[in-house]
């Protein structure tokens, strides 16, 4: 009713001033796509979006890696780094967020109080000590610096985020499966978990992106080539090669933002969604 | 005695040994399931902080056993290490423009999309992909060659007739290429004030339009004040978040900072302090002095509430 209400001229202007908007917000990825795409002497010489001659080999040479390493090395271990904090992020927090929303303890209060802390908490300082516990344990040059935290719940964020969403469950649900004769641990696992599915959905799509982009812990933890991320190995590009390797260079960061592309077209409702119920971040 | 009185037993035992029981197996049960939550509470956050406080009255750097010298990393960075100086600068102007910026947008823009018509939810999703997007090293190459030497940008201002040169490289502009950056993912917090927008009853508005009040008028009279809770929670979010940017400033000048440091973030110094130069004992310091920072700088956010935050059930509130 309001759609056919408004004016046709006042709908096309506000169109106009939302694609202006787009244009611009999409501007540089669209100069990312065209870039990838073009010679060296193009990059900067020509300001058309568009390659005027078509460079594929940008492509064969980015997948071909840096310094011995193959792009596809760097894949997997982006793809180990962020499955292994995806597993821990949903399983630890989920079980924390369970006991926080569910279950009656005596610290509950200041535990509550003191995760939500955490949230606000600067990574920095906790990070120099978290480094010599890791070095003292032989995990540097490892995956499981980036990992193991996430078992241990350290994005409260998630906790919180969990827990919210367990609030706005009808308790009668876990108090018909309790008199059913679940205990806690068969009503978190039976009742529970199936019913949190779109928060631990969010929580999975975030903790992937987020440590799919993640650069700071893994230039920290990673030292060798062949641990190396994709980011990581994208900044090894401009270290080794000069801007006569702009092509490939920037091949390579679209390969790099195609499973955020794929992730954001498969769940973009999720993610909008799960920015305005809860402050997310992107 | 179940036997004995089934009607008065059932009732006062069921009701007074229900709540024990439930609260002695919960309670044994509940840190259970916290038990990952503790050991990483513990070993990962309260553990290294302590210890990082303690480093910070020290010199440490990670091979040796560290060396106690009292407030003298705190005496120093803030009398002798220009560089730190530097570094609390470039963040404050940093945090100071890159925050009013997005939020400034993030509401323009929601503003705009908050109306019922046909594309309204994909202008949402499109607009919000930057946010996805902008943390990542590639988005962070792109702008350190788009605004650099002979790239668009500077051809898009040649072109308006100022001759600036790359931005990039230039100390009196480099900032401002990483502003820009954060203000291009102002998605995230447009979503979150569209959620807000979308609370607010029509039926005010309705009212102020019966009073002919005008669309300037409307919104200081309804949607600012019914959506200054959501902007104070955005603002408070997103002043933590760019006192820690790192990525872009590394990527954008190569882990330097520069040119001519007009790039060090306070992040930035406090990684090379304490990992390219092994002074972990002064990075922690610097990493206190962050906390503290951010923590007052909260803390005066949230006073400031009372001012400018209305909440609907404060009856008190005009």
């Amino acid at each position: 009713m309001t759609v056919l209400s408004v004016p046709r001229g006042r709908r096309l202007g506000w169109h106009l001033v939302c694609v202006a908007v787009l244009a611009v917000l999409l501007y540089p990825i669209a100069w990312l796509l065209g870039t990838s795409l073009k010679p060296p002497d193009e990059v900067t010489s020509s300001l058309s979006l568009l390659p005027r001659d078509w460079q594929f080999s940008n492509y064969t040479e980015a997948l071909s890696g840096i310094g011995g390493t193959s792009f596809w090395r760097f894949l997997t271990n982006s793809v180990v780094v962020a499955g292994g904090a995806v597993l821990g992020n949903v399983i630890s927090c989920s079980l924390a967020a369970f006991a926080f929303a569910r279950l009656r303890f005596r610290l509950s209060g200041p535990l509550f109080a003191f995760m939500i802390a955490t949230i606000m908490l600067p990574h920095h300082v906790v990070i120099i000590p978290q480094y010599a516990i890791f070095q003292s344990l032989g995990m540097i040059d490892t995956f499981w610096p980036l990992i193991l935290p996430k078992f241990l719940a350290t994005d409260a964020f998630f906790v919180f985020l969990i827990v919210q969403f367990m609030r706005g469950i009808p308790a009668e649900l876990d108090e018909a499966a309790r008199i059913d004769g679940c205990g806690p641990v068969r009503t978190f696992w039976h009742v529970m978990l199936p019913l949190i599915r779109p928060a631990l959905i969010t929580t999975t799509i975030f903790t992937f992106i987020w440590t799919w982009n993640d650069f700071f812990s893994q230039l920290l933890y990673l030292n060798s080539p062949e641990n190396y991320t994709l980011p990581l190995a994208l900044r090894l590009f401009i270290d080794q090669t000069g801007s006569s390797q702009y092509g490939p260079m920037f091949a390579m960061s679209v390969l790099t933002l195609v499973p955020i592309g794929l992730f954001f077209l498969a769940f973009q409702r999720f993610l909008v969604e799960g920015v305005s119920t809860s402050g997310l971040k992107g | 005695m179940a036997v004995l009185s089934p009607t008065r037993s059932a009732l006062p035992s069921g009701s007074a040994d229900r709540p024990v029981r439930r609260r002695a197996a919960g309670g044994g049960i509940a840190y259970l399931f916290l038990s990952p939550w503790i050991a990483g509470a513990l070993l990962l956050t309260i553990g290294p902080m302590v210890a990082s406080l303690y480093l910070s009255f020290t010199d440490y750097d990670l091979f040796s056993a560290p060396e106690w010298v009292g407030l003298e990393n705190y005496r120093r960075m803030f009398t002798e290490d220009g560089r730190f100086l530097t570094s609390v600068g470039v963040t404050a102007k940093y945090v100071l423009l890159a925050v009013p910026l997005k939020l400034g947008l993030a509401l323009g823009v929601a503003l705009l999309l908050n109306r019922r018509r046909g594309g309204q939810g994909l202008y949402r999703s499109a607009f919000y992909a930057p946010s996805l997007l902008g943390a990542s090293v590639s988005i962070a190459l792109v702008w350190r060659t788009l605004f650099g030497d002979g790239a668009p940008f500077e051809r898009l201002l040649g072109a308006l007739g100022f001759q600036t040169g790359g931005w990039v490289g230039q100390p009196q502009y480099a900032l401002f290429t990483l502003i820009f950056l954060a203000a291009w993912q102002f998605g995230a917090p447009m979503v979150i004030f569209l959620a807000g927008l979308k609370q607010i009853p029509s039926d005010l508005y309705d009212a102020v339009a019966v009073d002919g009040a005008g669309r300037w008028q409307t919104f200081r009279a309804i949607t600012l004040p019914m959506l200054s809770p959501v902007i104070f929670f955005n603002l408070v979010l997103e002043t933590i978040h760019a006192f820690q940017a790192f990525t872009p400033a590394y990527v954008v000048s190569n882990g330097r900072g520069g040119p001519s440091d007009a790039t060090l973030f306070y992040t930035l110094y406090l990684y090379q302090r304490g990992f390219t130069d092994f002074r972990m004992g002064y990075a922690s310091a610097m990493a206190w002095v962050l906390l503290i920072v951010i923590a007052v700088v909260t803390a005066v956010i949230f006073r400031s509430a009372r001012l400018w935050v209305f909440y609907t059930d404060d009856k008190g509130q005009s």
